[in-house]
C-alpha cells in the first residue's frame, strides 16, 4: 500500500521506510518560521533556558508582518528586542518592517521548497501546502524546542482526499472553493487530518489560488493542505521535480469528497462563524462600513487586479472605506507597476503597507461597536477586529470589491466590469 | 510551574462553554503583546464578562466542540493557565489548541458527551490518566479519549520547554566533556 504526500514526506523527516496515519513519530523538520507577535517570546525562553545557539540559523525566518510598522512604542521596543535575538543568533531570513506577511514571503523566496516540512508559530503556515510542503502552525513553546533541537514530535495525520472536476466560472474564485468546503463539511471537517487535492481539474488552480485555499483549509481543522507537486509547481520552481515526494495512487485516504467547480458561485462566510456560508446574492443588500482587501489569504497581485477590474473609473460608495494591504513588496511593486494600486487608488482605496493589516486585530483599521467589515480575510470570529460588538464577513476579492462599489454586500455579477 | 496531577481526582467548579470558541476569545489580538498579568483579565470576556475576575484556582472549563479554534496564539492556553484552571474537558479541540496546552503544561481532556453532564457551577471530578469526568450531584460519569503516551509525559515533566531544558543541558556538558 502506498503513502498519502502527509505519510510520505513525514516517513521521510522521520527517517523510517513508512509511517502510516495515526502513528507517533519525532522528525526533523526542514524549515522554522516565527513572526512578530512571537519571535520576543521566543527570544526570551531561549535566553532563560541558557540556549546559546540554534540547530541551524539558515533554517529559521523571522518576518516582522503583523506589526508592521510598530504601532506603538512597546512594539518598537519588541521589534528592537526581535533584532537584537536575530542578530544574536546569526538568522539571515530576517524580513523586517514592510516585506510582507511571512507565508506570501517564504514562498515568493522559495525558501518553501516541495517536500518539505515547516513548522510556523502562524496557524496559516498549512499555506505551503501550496508548493507540495507540509506546513503547519503550533506555538512558541514548541517554537523553541524545534529551532534548538531540529526536531518536533508529530501523530502522522489521516488524509481526505478532494478531487476538482468541471470548469470555474467567474466571478466565482478559488476563495470561494475553499468557502465551499467550509459552508459544507463545517469547521471541523479536516480536524487533526490532511487534506489532499486531486482530480482533472486540480491543474487550473493557479499558484495564487493554491495559496488561498491551502490557506483557509486550518479554517477546517488540517493539520496540512496539500496540491501535490505538478506542472504549475515545476514552473514556480523552474524545475523538473524528480526528487519531489508525490502522493502513490494506491495511498489510502480516509474519505474522498469531490467538487464540480462549475456548480460554485460567489460565496460569503458569515458572523461569527467560517462555516456559516451562503451564497452573496442570498446576503445582497446588507449595509458595509469596510471593505478589506489583503492578508495571506487573499493580498496577492492576483487578488488585487480582480478587485481593480470591479472599482477602475469607479467611487468606493460613500458609506464604505475601502483597505487594501497587499501580501508583499514584491506583489506592492508589481501593482504598481502595473497600474493596479494607481485604479485603485483612484477609485478611494486606502493603500496600506505590506503586512498582515488589521486581519488579525491589532491595528491599521479595527471595526467599532456596530460596525461591519467585508473582507477577503480567514478569519470572522467575534472580536477578531476589534469590537465585539462587530460583524464581520469573509468573501473573494471580487465580491469584496463590488461590495465596496455598492456600498452593501453584493454578487459581483451585479456589478459590471469594465472588459480589457 | 504547578505541577500537573494527572492521576488524583481534581474536584473544580465548572465554568460551561459552547461551541467554536476561538483564540480571539481566549487571547483577544488586542492585547496580543501585553503582559501576562493584564492579559489574563480579557480571558474570554467577550463571552463572559464575570469570567477572568471570578474563576478561581482549581475551577474547570467545560465546553462544546472545537475549543480553541484559530490563531497558533500560545497566550490562548497560557491565560486559562494563568487564571489557576485545572483542566479544560471539551467535546473536541481544534488541534493546534490542544497541542499547545499540553506543551504548557494545562491538562485537556477530549469527551464527547460532557456539556450534557454538567451545569455550569457544578462540581466536577476529573481523572486525567483514566480520562474519566464525573458529576458528583448527578452522579453521570463520563470516559474520555485517553491522552497518547507522547502528551502525557510532555504534562508529567511540566511541559516542553522542561524537555528542552533537559536536552540543553545535555548538550551543554556534552561539550564540556568533549573540550
Amino acid at each position: 500500500m502506498g503513502h498519502t504526500l502527509a505519510e510520505a514526506i513525514l516517513s521521510r523527516a522521520a527517517g523510517q521506510q513508512t509511517v502510516r496515519a495515526g502513528q507517533f513519530v519525532t522528525c526533523e523538520v526542514d524549515f522554522c518560521l516565527v513572526h512578530d507577535i512571537f519571535a520576543g517570546t521566543l527570544f526570551d525562553t531561549l535566553e532563560h533556558l541558557g540556549v546559546d545557539r540554534l540547530w541551524d540559523p539558515d533554517r529559521v525566518a523571522v518576518v516582522l508582518d503583523h506589526f508592521s510598522p510598530a504601532p506603538s512604542a512597546a512594539v518598537a521596543g519588541l521589534h528592537r528586542r526581535i533584532r537584537q535575538g536575530v542578530e544574536r543568533f546569526g538568522i539571515r531570513h530576517f524580513f523586517d518592517t514592510g516585506q510582507g506577511i511571512c507565508h506570501q514571503l517564504l514562498v515568493e523566496r522559495r525558501l518553501v521548497r516541495p517536500g518539505m516540512l515547516v513548522v510556523g508559530t502562524d496557524s496559516h503556515s498549512t499555506t505551503y501546502g501550496a508548493v507540495a510542503a507540509a506546513g503547519t502552525g503550533i506555538g512558541t513553546s514548541e517554537m523553541a524546542y524545534a529551532v534548538t533541537t531540529g526536531t518536533l514530535w508529530f501523530q502522522v495525520p489521516p488524509t481526505v482526499r478532494c478531487e476538482l472536476f468541471g470548469r470555474l466560472r467567474p466571478p466565482a474564485s478559488w476563495k470561494d472553493l475553499i468557502l465551499h468546503l467550509l459552508g459544507r463539511y463545517g469547521a471541523e471537517f479536516v480536524q487533526y487530518r490532511a487534506l489532499e487535492f486531486a482530480g482533472e481539474a486540480v491543474s487550473q488552480v493557479d499558484l495564487a489560488g493554491r495559496m488561498s485555499v491551502a490557506n483557509m483549509a486550518v479554517e477546517a481543522g488540517a493539520k496540512f493542505c496539500f496540491f501535490p507537486p505538478d506542472a504549475v509547481t515545476r514552473r514556480f520552481y523552474g524545475e523538473d521535480g524528480a526528487t519531489w515526494p508525490t502522493p502513490d495512487p494506491d495511498a489510502a485516504y480516509e474519505r474522498t469528497v469531490s467538487v464540480d467547480l462549475s456548480s460554485l458561485e460567489p460565496l460569503v462566510a458569515l458572523p461569527h462563524r467560517v462555516d456559516h456560508v451562503r451564497p452573496a446574492r442570498e446576503v445582497q443588500g446588507v449595509p458595509v462600513d469596510q471593505a478589506f482587501i489583503g492578508s495571506c489569504t487573499n493580498g496577492r497581485v492576483e487578488d488585487l487586479e480582480e478587485a481593480a477590474r470591479y472599482l477602475r473609473g469607479r467611487r468606493v460608495h460613500p458609506r464604505t472605506r475601502l483597505l487594501v494591504a497587499p501580501a508583499s513588496r514584491a506583489v506592492y511593486e508589481e501593482a504598481s507597476r502595473r497600474g493596479i494600486l494607481a485604479d485603485l487608488v483612484a477609485a478611494g482605496a486606502v493603500v496600506l503597507p505590506p503586512g498582515c493589516g488589521p486581519c488579525f486585530g491589532g491595528h491599521l483599521g479595527l471595526l467599532g461597536d456596530g460596525e461591519r467589515c467585508v473582507g477577503t480575510h480567514n478569519r470572522n470570529f467575534q472580536g477578531r477586529m476589534g469590537s465585539p460588538h462587530a460583524e464581520i464577513y469573509l468573501a473573494s476579492p471580487a465580491t469584496v470589491a463590488a461590495s465596496a462599489v455598492v456600498g452593501y454586500i453584493t454578487d459581483p455579477r451585479e456589478v459590471e466590469v469594465a472588459v480589457g | 510551574m504547578a505541577e500537573v496531577r494527572l492521576r488524583e481526582v481534581l474536584r473544580g467548579r465548572v465554568w460551561k462553554f459552547g461551541d467554536d470558541i476561538s483564540t480571539d476569545l481566549l487571547a483577544p489580538g488586542a492585547y496580543a503583546v501585553a503582559p501576562l498579568e493584564e492579559r489574563k483579565r480579557h480571558v474570554l470576556e467577550t463571552v463572559r464578562p464575570e469570567f477572568p475576575h471570578q474563576v478561581r484556582p482549581g475551577d474547570v472549563v467545560v465546553a462544546g466542540c472545537n475549543f480553541g479554534c484559530g490563531s497558533s496564539r500560545e497566550t490562548a492556553p497560557e491565560g486559562l493557565r494563568a487564571l489557576g484552571v485545572a483542566c479544560v474537558v471539551a467535546e473536541s479541540f481544534a488541534r493546534i489548541f490542544f497541542r499547545n496546552a499540553v506543551a504548557l503544561g494545562l491538562p485537556v481532556l477530549p469527551c464527547p458527551g460532557v456539556s450534557e453532564l454538567f451545569d455550569d457551577g457544578d462540581e466536577a471530578e476529573v481523572v486525567l490518566a483514566e480520562a474519566r469526568v464525573r458529576n458528583p450531584r448527578t452522579g453521570a460519569e463520563l470516559r474520555g479519549q485517553p491522552l497518547p503516551p507522547v502528551m502525557v509525559e510532555i504534562l508529567e515533566a511540566g511541559g516542553i520547554l522542561e524537555r528542552l531544558r533537559a536536552w540543553n543541558a545535555h548538550r551543554v556538558q556534552t561539550k564540556a566533556g568533549r573540550g
